[in-house]
């Protein structure tokens, strides 16, 4: 047989290198879900940053009693940006990006229903943030601190109207969280649609994952709660701008409007932040205790009602306002009954552990902590809910420890728990371990130790957001406490973002399923290719990964 | 892939062919309107608890007159839209386009109504935005409702036009009817805005 010559050919590369440009061309022009999600999640990790410093100067500020740290000036505005940003920079892009990520992943299809809606939703995000902020340079300058927004996250009327907020701070305010209100609602339209119309064949609603089901009944949230906030700020504008008198009560307008408008989305809301974690822990703990979620029909039932009750809970906020008895009975008693499917929640997540061979790594610690530290959030949150009692610690800093226990303890650490868990899949590098588990400890002693004094403070009538306060009133000890508690805080962060950059620079390489999981998304490679999956899956259980790992066993037989 | 062929179920193929969900376009259209739909009642329920509330006049019953003849086109643009869909689906182009321009018409009548409403309000009852409480909610209301309307228009043009210029609209049945579903909600809107402003507001109060 002759021999012929092929001309020599280079193996082509399977991973091309690309040019500083080419590559911010690819991620600019995206609209590849899996790149947005990323991007929703590294911006939501970069406020989380920067509201965090705001945190620490605050504690800062507040460590002692007559402290000069900043003038209260600076300090309203610290409040009020790090409020913001948490909510609408880092809290809202974190519920878009785990689900612009997942979803698709999830339910076994290649991107989202609208991939160019998506990509929409992801930048006004960003510009109305960037929009937020410029309001430190915009008018007045840095040194000044601008015309940042000084009040306060819920921005009541008549505050933010012309006659006491002069400058553009509120028109900031307004108009960057509108605008990214519009991103969220977006990317929530596109959720739905996603979960709804682009299943793999066999996945019907009943076999839907768990992160699926919560994120579907968050964007239902996110769709009929954003409206009113959206209205709200149009209304501000309208008043601050044309001269219209919505919250202007010397021309009959009432500023409670706005506070019935402002909570009618601000309750839902705090819904909408904490359903992240829920969809993560729902994951994450049946993975890491070997064994299927305890009571799933139970649990979508649960979210189903979360996601109708807690849309006629708002007025709990406003208890002080001077309501009639019967509407403060009301939202009283629809307070405590939304806390029953959110009980269900907290005793299933339970009975999944129990009797589990529980595997003590990172996310699992992560998600212990949420349980506890999120029970104790909703038990100060069903007393709060009793109106005689919030009359006597409305605006304490009983408050700001409740909702930081919802926000932080709870949200912030099933998010954590959360990257723990997917990083693998998403960066291709395994997170490290040991750097994992300092990161949980300092910061769950740092968060406890920040926030559980700061309910006996707000119990001695501390009120929340003072500049200063005197001495001998007793509150000096446990606010040095909780202000020594950012420190651990602090360093607990800088491990973790140690630990992400040394990880995904120099990581050990992640198999494809290194948690032995059971959902679609650790079937495709790590990091999963352009396309997701070469073909579509098609699956026969809730479990499709353990029917391929188990073909003996398979779960369909007995569904 | 060993262990994925094995447990690909024996009816996959047959799964795969039966599998049907509903059709993305009609998901999203349908959860936009209900998000307008909230954004829509904030602004009526502002109007319903600033009835009667105004310190100083004009008030409604002064100056407003019921839209009558603007309101009964706007309601036909949503019969328009439908023929004009129906005869898209039976690929008669011609009285789609028919169709098409009497819907735009009408939706552009209603819109100059308002105008005209618009005008005499301001200029001969001297009702502006800042004047009272009535103004500040009936301007943003229906004012809320027209920019949805101008909207719509500009949508329906656009179909319009590059039609006319030869477009083959007939592969774009879908969307056009999204367009339509979207002008119905326009529509049902007024019917609330109507009641709102021009029955409770000016006639029950």
């Amino acid at each position: 047989m002759a021999t012929i010559d092929y001309p020599l050919q280079e193996p082509q590369a399977l991973t091309p290198e690309f040019s500083f440009s080419e590559t911010l061309y690819k991620w600019v022009a995206t609209v590849d879900h899996k790149r947005l999600g990323l991007m929703y999640v590294v911006s939501a990790l970069f406020f989380f940053v920067v509201a965090g410093i705001m945190a620490s100067v605050i504690r800062l500020q507040l460590a002692a009693p007559l402290n000069h740290i900043v003038d209260p000036d600076t300090y309203n505005r610290l409040f009020t940006m790090h409020g913001t940003t948490m909510i609408f920079l880092v809290g809202m892009p974190m519920v878009a990006g785990f689900s612009n990520y997942l979803v698709p992943l999830m339910i076994g299809t290649r991107d989202m229903a609208f991939p160019r809606l998506n990509a929409f939703g992801f930048w006004i995000f960003l510009l109305g943030g960037f929009l937020l902020y410029f309001s430190y340079i915009g008018g007045g300058g840095l040194s000044g601190a601008g015309s940042a927004p000084d009040m306060g996250w819920f921005a009541y009327a008549p505050l933010t109207e012309k006659a006491f907020s002069r400058g553009a701070a509120a028109d900031y305010w307004a108009l960057g969280v509108l605008v990214s209100g519009l991103g969220s609602i977006a990317s929530a339209i596109n959720v739905v649609a996603t979960t709804l119309c682009m299943r793999c064949p066999g996945m019907t609603l009943s076999r839907m994952p768990m992160f699926v089901w919560v994120m579907l009944v968050d964007s239902w949230l996110i769709i009929v709660a954003l409206p009113p906030l959206s209205a709200a700020q149009i209304m501000l504008e309208l008043d601050r701008h044309l001269g219209a008198n919505f919250f202007d009560t010397q021309s009959g307008g009432s500023a409670v409007l706005w506070q019935h408008m402002f909570w009618i989305f601000g309750h839902p809301e705090v819904y909408i932040l904490i359903f992240p974690a829920f969809a993560i822990l729902s994951e994450v703990i049946p993975i890491f205790s070997r064994k299927p979620l305890f009571g799933r029909p139970a649990m979508v039932g649960a979210v189903v009602a979360i996601g109708f009750i807690s849309l006629g809970v708002w007025a709990h906020h406003m208890f002080c306002v001077g309501m009639t008895s019967w509407s403060n009975t009301f939202f009283a008693a629809s307070s405590m009954l939304v806390g029953v499917p959110t009980g269900i929640k907290i005793f299933n997540w339970t009975a999944t552990m129990y009797g589990g061979k529980l595997k003590m790594e990172t996310p699992l610690l992560f998600c212990i902590g949420f349980l506890l530290q999120f029970l104790v959030a909703g038990l100060t949150g069903i007393m709060l809910a009793v109106a005689p009692f919030d009359w006597q610690l409305h605006d304490s800093y009983f408050v700001v420890a409740h909702f930081h226990f919802t926000l932080v303890g709870g949200l912030v650490f099933g998010l954590f728990a959360g990257i723990y868990y997917w990083f693998p899949k998403v960066t291709g590098k395994l997170l490290d371990e040991k750097l994992g588990k300092w990161h949980f400890w300092l910061f769950c002693v740092g968060f406890n130790l920040t926030f559980i004094p700061l309910h006996w403070v707000g119990m001695l009538g501390m009120p929340r957001r003072t500049f200063t306060y005197f001495p001998g009133r007793g509150w000096e000890t446990w606010n040095l406490i909780a202000s020594i508690g950012v420190l651990f805080q602090t360093a607990g962060i800088l491990v973790f973002v140690w630990n992400l950059l040394k990880s995904s620079l120099r990581g050990v390489q992640a198999p494809d399923d290194p948690w032995d999981a059971w959902t679609l998304e650790w079937a495709t490679s790590s990091p999963p290719a352009e396309y997701n999956f070469e073909k579509l899956p098609v699956v026969r259980s809730s479990r499709p990964l353990w029917d391929l790992k188990h073909p003996n066993d398979p779960d369909w037989k007995f569904e | 892939m060993a262990a994925q062929d094995q447990a690909i179920p024996e009816n996959a193929l047959e799964m795969e062919r039966e599998w049907k969900l509903p059709d993305r376009g009609t998901v999203g259209i349908i959860f936009l309107i209900i998000t307008e739909s909230v954004l829509f009642t904030m602004f009526a329920g502002a109007y319903v608890i600033y009835i009667g509330k105004s310190l100083t006049g004009p008030y409604p019953k002064d100056v407003l007159e019921m839209p009558i003849l603007a309101s009964i086109c706007l309601f036909s643009s949503s019969a328009t839209i439908v023929f004009a869909e129906n005869a898209l689906k039976r690929h008669n182009l011609a009285l789609f386009k028919l169709w098409w321009a009497a819907t735009i018409l009408l939706g552009g009548y209603f819109l100059f109504a308002t105008g005209v409403e618009w005008h005499k309000l301001i200029y001969e009852d001297h009702l502006t935005i800042s004047t009272n409480l009535f103004g500040t909610t009936f301007y943003s209301l229906v004012g809320l409702h027209a920019s949805h309307v101008i909207v719509g228009l500009v949508f329906l043009l656009v179909v319009f036009i590059t039609t006319m210029m030869g477009f083959p609209i007939a592969t774009q049945e879908r969307r056009v009817k999204f367009l339509s579903w979207y002008w119905h909600f326009v529509d049902g809107i007024w019917v609330v805005v109507f009641s709102v402003v021009y029955i409770l507001g000016l006639k029950i109060w």
